[in-house]
């Protein structure tokens, strides 16, 4: 059961919640209302942006400032918001769909810019709103309603992804770690630049259900065999790591920040 | 032989389009329409038609991937709803502009915001100057039949214009009904093979599209378009007593029901005309002289068939299932302006209905058809079923 400080963040008045029983979804939303409870955010001077997809639901579940926007382009409200107001706290919920398909053109330029923003990249491999079409995240082989045969297309890294376009924190967690997830999350929001948090999570209802993973726990167990810290994994070679998914940071470094840039800009400019 | 089976409004269209078997289908998901697309790939993956089946990465991409796909001579389908339509709409007059002749499911959901995945039609409407030729449909019977005929019309040399093959969201392309489906033989010969004349891939005779277009010529290539439009209100018949001829249906642009002397008209759109017929009959077991003109075709608009089929009214309601904010609907202001042009002066009711899939009941139509009787008319549009 959540702690009451957590669920004081809740709109409960919304539930029952549109997430089928065990959605990794909701995991991710525990675990980033306890970073905010544990960083003692205000929900006042908290924003919540979101696309449109399962994930993005989540928006309308917190209570804090929250805008549920169109799909893939939350990064472009989220920027609106944090460059007129840079003291919020502004944190964007996404699927890897909204993220890394229709929307990852603004992603690449969020990072790029090093905006202030934190993106948690709810990673269920799958468009699980609207059946369970392949992403751009969805791996080769896998199976999905428009590819009945197996996934052709190369997968994105969305963390590799992140840190190419120049996001000041990356890091990589999934579901069966939730604290970690909650770890990073905070991190996240702690740093002053574009954070990129990958939540390893699943859809079991389109995805698993196609790919031996049905169950929420077959996921749960999926991630905990197949995934493997970065210390760990810089010791391994590469036909050890076939088929494994690495977890952790990955970029964790102090650049300018875009608001802060614009704002001395603006003094310089005004002399 | 035809055959019958139960079948949703989208596998319907979906159906034709394995009939019709595209050389090219680009598609995005999004609801309601996800299921076209979904139920395609299935025929694809089992080699049932010979498409080249493209996921891309947004609705933009999806419609971009269409146009070229159609501008190099294949032939190309899609679908799409709401704000996937709005998505694509920087494409959509260049589609028009190429003589891109894609058949389009358009599955009517209204634009967010807000976020609402009901019927209304915002999405199509807000495309309704793009250059494509708008038919809309009132049942899964009348989608399947219009996407095989729309091919034609598109493709027609003198008309080469987009499609969109419009039906409601959920109410049709969700509900489950009988659907009677030509056989594939018969389909296959009456769409014929696509045979573009200026194709971008004919190496040996090289064209380009999409050209700066200065000042001295702009006009006069969308002239063409107008030109095309005007074709298409002309042929259309043709293509509809051809498909006749093969299917037994008979689709005109106006199915005007009952009018032929009616004084009180409602002119609507897609589904909810069925339930305005029911209405109609009603009325008409009481001798009230009731009729109802469902607008099929939307674009080009049929404003003579239009005037025509109001010409005994003695008042006319009509229905919109989208608004202009701060203007007039787009239905009742094209059926406003066929009544001016055939100085046909009478009173005529606008009504928003539906918006956001708001449901339309049959006392809401008897309602309707008392304003018309009463003469309660007023200038400012009513809104059906809206809680103030
Ligand atoms: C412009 C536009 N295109 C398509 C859609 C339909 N749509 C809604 S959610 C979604 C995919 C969601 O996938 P993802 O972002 O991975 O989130 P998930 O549902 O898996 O959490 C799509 C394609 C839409 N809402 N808007
Ligand atoms: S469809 Fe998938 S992503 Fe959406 S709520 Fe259900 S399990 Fe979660």
């Amino acid at each position: 059961m959540p702690g009451q400080e957590v669920v004081s963040w809740l709109r409960t008045r919304f539930f029952p919640h549109i997430w089928c029983p065990g959605c990794g979804h909701g995991i991710i939303m525990h675990s980033l209302l306890r970073a905010l409870v544990t960083l003692d955010k205000k929900q006042s001077e908290t924003v919540i942006a979101s696309g449109i997809g399962c994930s993005s639901r989540m928006a309308g579940y917190i209570d804090a400032c929250t805008v549920h926007t169109t799909h893939g382009r939350s990064l472009g409200f989220a920027t609106g918001i944090k460059l007129a107001k840079p003291e919020l706290t502004v944190i964007d919920v996404m699927g890897d769909g909204d993220c890394s398909a229709i929307g990852g053109n603004h992603f690449i330029h969020a990072c790029r810019r090093n905006i202030d923003i934190t993106a948690i990249v709810m990673n269920n491999n799958i468009y699980g709103m609207t059946g369970g079409q392949a992403s751009p995240t969805t791996p080769v082989g896998s199976m999905a309603t428009t590819t009945p045969y197996g996934a052709i297309d190369p997968s994105f890294d969305i963390c590799k992804l992140a840190e190419g376009a120049g996001a000041s924190y990356v890091a990589r967690t999934s579901i069966a770690n939730p604290k970690q997830a909650e770890q990073y999350i905070m991190k996240g929001i702690q740093k002053k630049g574009f954070s990129v948090i990958e939540v390893l999570t699943h859809c079991h209802t389109t995805f698993g259900r196609r790919n031996n993973r049905k169950t929420p726990i077959d996921n749960v167990n999926f991630f905990k065999a197949n995934t493997v810290p970065l210390s760990k994994a810089k010791d391994m070679c590469e036909e050890d790591l076939v088929g494994k998914i690495v977890i952790g940071e990955f970029v964790d470094k102090d650049v300018p920040e875009y608001t802060a840039q614009y704002l001395s800009l603006i003094e310089r400019v005004r002399g | 032989m035809s055959r019958r089976e139960i079948i949703s409004g989208n596998w319907a269209f979906a159906e034709a389009m394995r009939q019709i078997n595209p050389d090219v289908v680009a598609a995005y998901p999004i609801t309601p329409s996800t299921d076209i697309p979904m139920k395609f790939s299935e025929f694809v993956a089992d080699g049932k038609v010979d498409t080249n089946f493209v996921t891309v990465e947004s609705e933009h991409s999806a419609i971009t991937a269409c146009v070229t796909a159609a501008a190099a001579g294949a032939r190309v389908m899609t679908a799409s709803s709401a704000n996937g339509v709005g998505l694509m709409h920087e494409i959509f007059p260049i589609a028009g502009f190429f003589r891109s002749p894609i058949v389009f499911g358009l599955v009517n959901r209204s634009l967010g915001a807000p976020i609402n995945i009901h019927c209304d039609h915002s999405d199509s409407m807000g495309e309704r100057d793009a250059g494509w030729i708008h038919l809309y449909c009132e049942d899964a019977q009348e989608a399947y039949d219009t996407a095989v005929m729309a091919v034609r019309l598109a493709e027609h040399d003198n008309i080469l214009t987009p499609v969109f093959v419009c039906q409601d969201g959920f109410i049709t392309s969700h509900g489950f009904e009988p659907v009677e489906m030509l056989d594939d033989e018969t389909v296959k010969r009456f769409v014929g093979e696509r045979n573009a004349r200026y194709p971008l891939l004919d190496v040996k005779n090289p064209v380009t599209y999409g050209s700066f277009a200065s000042t001295e010529y702009y006009f006069e290539i969308k002239r063409q378009q107008v030109e095309a439009m005007e074709n298409a209100l002309k042929l259309y018949d043709g293509v509809a007593r051809e498909y006749e001829a093969v299917s037994g249906r008979y689709y005109p642009m106006l199915d005007a029901y009952r009018t032929e002397d009616a004084e009180f008209v409602v002119v609507v759109m897609s589904s909810a005309a069925g339930v305005v017929k029911d209405v109609v009959d009603e009325l008409r077991d009481k001798g009230v002289k009731a009729g109802c003109l469902r607008i099929r075709m939307f674009r080009p608009f049929p404003f003579d068939g239009v005037a025509k089929a109001l010409s005994h009214a003695k008042a006319i309601a009509v229905l919109d299932r989208s608004l202009s904010l701060g203007g007039t609907a787009p239905v009742v202001s094209e059926v406003r302006s066929a009544l001016y042009r055939a100085s046909a002066l009478i009173p005529v009711q606008s009504y928003v209905f539906g918006l956001g899939g708001r449901d339309f009941f049959p006392q809401n139509a008897r309602d309707i058809f008392t304003d018309l009787e009463k003469g309660q008319i007023v200038g400012e549009e009513r809104y059906i079923g809206l809680l103030e």
